[in-house]
């Protein structure tokens, strides 16, 4: 493949995703799944960002990144009821309580899941940095242990998740329904997706760390701290998951301890289709396989996985590396 | 050597061995440098100059030996510890972070953006006045000439006080390395350097003192007006002859 092609292949990828259903599907229900793939996109892309960045920089394959993300939600899901039970914002008619009760769970999730990733990154991580297999053995046993210890604070059975009243229903714009929260996933994720794309492209620690996804050890010969910077990597890939485990939640409207298992096989197709170790391939990953889901689900509802791993292998097949080159 | 008479060496490197994995690489390499001079390591391909430099550099650990830099132990140090000393490294594959533009790569390079390391970034452009052509293009884009440029100059923002320079001709056509022996010879003013170099000619423009190396172990050591008179020595180890 030249490489003009080369440069093409995302956008014509994403071009024909998103525009083959209008054929067979009709106009008015390809809005609302195109919004809902989209939002699913968004959720998508902020598990898979964290787990692709953490692979590019720290070259460490982390399985246990869904229990990170099921952690999210269930604090998330704590911080949204013990808010709720003192101030009743959540089931408080106005949005901007509303909208300020969630974006507080999603931060206490963030800060909590930062900090179970800063100890996982030292105990668990950190003597197995070099080694795959290791990796994912040790990370595969951290997984079992986090989702474990969910069931042990929060118990074992799906608890069904808080959502704000004003997220609930639908808004009909020209016949069209639009659901309320899949907005509401949009705008924030595109707001996180801004927030580490211009701490990435325009700061001086992006610089360092998309120098680390491309050469760690020449970061390190030039006076950085490596570990400090992959403990900060870790913990900010965690916050990512954490939030997406808050907004998938209120998603689906409900949480269980293996919740994170579900959703890492999503995250790992999206960061691998885009390439890993690549912000950009993550978000031009993500909105592919939700879209593509979402359409597929509603043409042909038991093949919706089957055409994310079929996107999965035609992309591979074209460029084994992913859609993106690490540090893009 | 006359050296030795006149100052105290900044790096003494005091019989190392190095491992890689099972391999004993360095049995015993020991060396000085010296202010104001450039140091070449010299040998044949496999002989430790390579894992010499990683060595000071703290990308492996001696097992055995000394490492002083102004007389202060830096064997067991970190990386980037040994880095903020003031030791600069341009790794044999250059190192260079290709999607990151030239103005990124030496920021990224800074220990910190200040006054004193924006004027030495003008003098290091002017030095090499491709590179501010280049400002703000990406790494991997440049030419292979170019690129040996930035990854010599990118240490030197950080007043680095010894530059280790792994095979900065590498791949280079002669007249691009004639070009970078002239921006060297214009560094030699700012910093010290060790230079690993197999090919003589660039070695013996910008040396003063050598080392030989052969299989782990410095045997030869001297002036490098010496070197190029001595054939046998220049045949035996470098196999180079006439």
């Amino acid at each position: 493949m030249n490489p003009k092609s080369r440069q093409w292949l995302p956008k014509s990828a994403v071009i024909a995703i998103f525009l083959l259903p209008l054929l067979l599907i009709s106009p008015k229900t390809y809005v609302t799944l195109t919004i809902s793939g989209i939002a699913m996109g968004m959720l998508l892309f902020l598990v898979a960002s964290g787990f692709s960045l953490i692979f590019g920089f720290l070259s460490v394959l982390n399985l246990a990144h869904g229990a990170l993300f099921a952690w999210g939600a269930y604090i998330s899901f704590s911080a949204f009821s013990f808010i709720n039970q003192w101030t009743g914002w959540g089931g408080s008619n106005s949005i901007f309580s509303n909208i300020l009760i969630f974006l507080l769970a999603l931060v206490a999730a963030g800060i909590g899941v930062a900090i179970l990733g800063v100890v996982t990154e030292r105990l668990v991580i950190r003597p197995v940095y070099g080694s795959h297999l290791f990796q994912i053995f040790i990370t595969v046993g951290a997984m079992t242990v986090m989702e474990e210890l969910i069931r042990i604070v929060w118990g074992p059975n799906d608890e069904p998740m808080p959502v704000p009243v004003s997220f609930i229903g639908s808004w009909d714009i020209f016949d069209v329904v639009v659901s309320k929260y899949p907005l509401i996933a949009i705008v924030i994720g595109l707001i996180l997706y801004l927030i580490v794309f211009t701490i990435l492209r325009r700061t001086r620690l992006g610089m360092i760390v998309r120098a680390g996804v491309e050469n760690p050890e020449m970061v390190q010969v030039m006076g950085h701290n490596i570990y400090r910077y992959f403990t900060g990597v870790f913990a900010a890939g965690s916050a990512l998951a954490a939030i997406g485990g808050g907004m998938w939640a209120t998603f689906v409207k409900s949480i269980n301890p293996a919740m994170g298992g579900e959703v890492i096989v999503f995250a790992l197709i999206v960061a691998i289709i885009g390439g890993l170790g690549s912000m950009t391939g993550s978000v031009v990953g993500a909105l592919m396989v939700g879209l593509s889901y979402n359409y597929v689900a509603y043409l042909i509802p038991k093949g919706a996985l089957g055409i994310t791993m079929l996107l999965l292998v035609i992309i591979l097949s074209i460029r084994p590396t992913g859609l993106f080159p690490e540090g893009t | 050597m006359e050296a030795d008479l006149v100052a105290e060496p900044i790096l003494k490197v005091e019989g190392i061995h190095t491992f890689i994995g099972k391999h004993h690489v360095l049995q015993g390499v020991s060396f000085d440098v010296y202010p104001g001079r450039v140091t070449v390591l010299l040998g044949r391909n496999g002989a430790g100059k390579t894992t010499t430099l990683r060595s000071i550099m703290g990308l492996l650990s001696p097992s055995q030996g000394i490492i002083l830099l102004r007389n202060q132990a830096i064997q067991n140090m970190r990386s980037f510890d040994i880095a903020r000393l003031g030791i600069g490294f341009v790794p044999e594959d250059r190192g260079l972070f290709n999607l990151l533009t030239v103005e990124e790569n030496f920021r990224v390079a800074m220990f910190q953006e200040d006054k004193s390391t924006q004027q030495r970034l003008e003098t290091i452009l002017e030095i090499f006045p491709d590179l501010k052509r280049f400002w703000k293009a990406k790494a991997g884009i440049l030419s292979g000439g170019q690129k040996q440029m930035l990854a010599i100059a990118r240490p030197l923002v950080n007043n680095n006080e010894l530059l280790l320079i792994d095979e900065p001709s590498k791949g280079l056509a002669p007249i691009v390395i004639d070009h970078l022996i002239d921006a060297i010879q214009k560094l030699q003013k700012q910093t010290m350097i060790i230079l690993v170099e197999q090919n003589f000619y660039m070695a013996s423009s910008l040396g003063n003192d050598f080392y030989i190396f052969d299989d782990g172990r410095t045997v030869h050591k001297g002036q490098m007006e010496e070197l190029v008179a001595n054939e046998e020595m220049k045949k035996r180890y470098l196999g180079i002859s006439g």
